[in-house]
């Protein structure tokens, strides 16, 4: 193949893989959210859908829900205004999916002679485009509330406006600890930056460099994902299902989609910036390179599935710590969530950036 | 002592680490995972009943879906005398009456169907049947099925039970 050939099949093929992988990712944590819900509350969770007998742990459930979904009327209530209550559930789920675009997926593959970033764009603005980008969410929420003509999704789209703003501000202030450290905001840079060692010993992962940082990002990407402790817009014992109460059918699984997607892609970019991205610790580009000296030899191909397998663990790993947190931590009141949002998430975050300055300035100086 | 006032036991005032809540969030996740863990590994600790697979063991007293009892030669002990029809609140029974052939005996039910998704299980038209035809103590409420028809009983399955 020649080369513009080459770059759009390329392009084409990492766009599939990429999306294949996320949205595959969003149907498992259905199920994982069904199924780890009723392991942790001494249930037995779904184990009913069936394929030619086989009911593999309720795992064809997804499927099933995904069937109901298809088939179910496409209503919309007379109160609801028709444009934007159709155009609300494509709010909610676009910015979720173009998200994906800027994640790094593994480290670069040489094929036919041509290194290939696992990458869709490696955006020189880099995180900036998803604060962007996930920050349009909102919209996709406020549009369900009001063009419902109802007032439960009204109270609940409401309520997720103001959760959004107020915790955008902190998630971002909480990551200019991490690009003071890195020396940039292109995702790939931070994730090369990440291969070092701290003090000889410690992989130099994001979170070990900003500790305060990590929980303050973690606390306010659970709050820009709606997801329990923040889940307030959503709450069912107040708002019945708040911003998409009024929504069936395929809609409603649009929202449904676009909440595990959220999850899916925050997962990622928790891996990316504090916890190595596709960095292995000690792991080289020729094999381990362990502190003492220690050294053990690895083929460049098992070098790159353990990088990709790193990348994916780590993924996985933070998808279920929204279903586990989610099932551990009780909903937080209204008035807590702006509280914490305005009184200890700003305030922390910067002084984080400030102490994360300061000690930059001393270890140059 | 004023009279009426009682001391009530508050809740401690919260520790510092305790107030910043990270390390109560982990402990927590910990409970939540040990839970997960041994449900996992032990499936038979969960105290779901897999209905209508498993079926919970009743009292013995307790009253669930009628049966018709038979006589020694095994025809119907029931007489279709309609008190059981008559005194049903949910009217869910229904008997079409037919002459018996034995000459010792008036009348036979042709028909006897309960309507079991209107049968509300009040025992009444046990209490009403003057001959002990009817009873309520097979140990099983309505089973779960896939239309209407299958839970109109007739005669043969009600005699069977």
């Amino acid at each position: 193949m020649t080369g513009p050939l080459f770059d759009i099949a390329v392009a084409v093929a990492r766009i599939a893989v990429f999306f294949a992988f996320c949205f595959g990712l969003v149907v498992v944590m259905t199920w994982v959210e069904r199924k780890g819900a009723a392991y942790i509350q001494d249930r037995r969770g779904p184990n009913r859908a069936d394929i030619f007998g086989i009911r593999a742990w309720g795992l064809f459930h997804p499927l099933a829900d995904a069937l109901k979904f298809l088939f179910k009327e496409d209503f919309i209530p007379d109160n609801a205004h028709r444009l934007f209550y159709q155009m609300a559930p494509m709010f909610s789920l676009a910015p979720a999916i173009l998200g994906i675009a800027i994640i790094p997926f593994g480290p670069d593959v040489t094929v036919m002679g041509r290194t290939i970033a696992l990458q869709i764009a490696d955006l020189n603005v880099g995180i900036l485009y998803l604060f962007a980008v996930s920050g349009m969410t909102v919209y996709g929420v406020v549009l369900a509330g009001w063009a419902s003509g109802s007032k439960y999704p009204l109270l609940g789209g409401l309520r997720s406006s103001a959760q959004m703003l107020s915790y955008e501000v902190s998630m971002g202030l909480s990551l200019l600890g991490v690009f003071m450290v890195f020396e940039s905001v292109r995702l790939s840079q931070i994730v090369a930056g990440q291969g070092g060692l701290l003090f000889g010993v410690l992989p130099k992962w994001g979170v070990l460099v900003q500790p305060l940082g990590f929980i303050l990002f973690l606390v306010a990407q659970y709050a820009e994902a709606n997801r329990t402790p923040f889940d307030l817009p959503e709450g069912e014992s107040e708002l019945v299902a708040g911003y998409h109460t009024e929504y069936g059918s395929f809609k409603f699984s649009m929202f449904m989609m676009a909440e595990y997607l959220h999850m899916v892609v925050g997962a990622a970019v928790v891996a990316t910036l504090f916890f190595g991205g596709r960095q292995v610790p000690y792991l080289g580009g020729a094999g381990f390179l362990f502190p003492g000296g220690f050294a053990v030899a690895v083929p460049p191909a098992l070098v790159l599935l353990l990088r990709i397998g790193a990348f994916v663990a780590k993924v996985v790993f933070f998808a279920w710590l929204y279903v586990w947190v989610r099932w551990t931590i009780p909903r937080f009141r209204y008035d807590q969530v702006m509280r914490l949002g305005w009184k200890v998430m700003l305030p922390l975050s910067l002084l984080n950036i400030f102490a994360t300055g300061l000690i930059m300035l001393l270890l140059k100086g | 002592m004023t009279i009426g006032i009682k001391k009530v036991a508050r809740p401690r005032e919260m520790s510092f680490p305790e107030s910043l809540y990270l390390v109560e969030i982990v402990k927590g996740l910990g409970v939540t995972m040990g839970h997960m863990l041994s449900n996992i590994v032990r499936q038979e600790g969960i105290k779901t009943i897999e209905y209508p697979e498993v079926r919970r063991e009743m009292p013995p007293r307790f009253r669930g879906c009628h049966r018709l009892m038979k006589r020694e030669d095994g025809s119907p002990r029931c007489v279709a005398c309609y008190c059981c029809a008559t005194a049903c609140p949910a009217k869910c029974i229904t008997i079409v009456a037919g002459e018996s052939p034995d000459p010792g005996v008036e009348k036979y039910p042709v028909r006897f169907d309960i309507d079991m998704l209107r049968c509300v299980f009040c025992g009444m038209c046990v209490e009403a049947c003057p001959c002990d035809a009817i009873r309520m103590d097979t140990g099983w409420f309505t089973p779960p099925d896939d239309t209407r028809e299958k839970l109109i009983f007739t005669i043969d399955t009600l005699l069977e039970k």
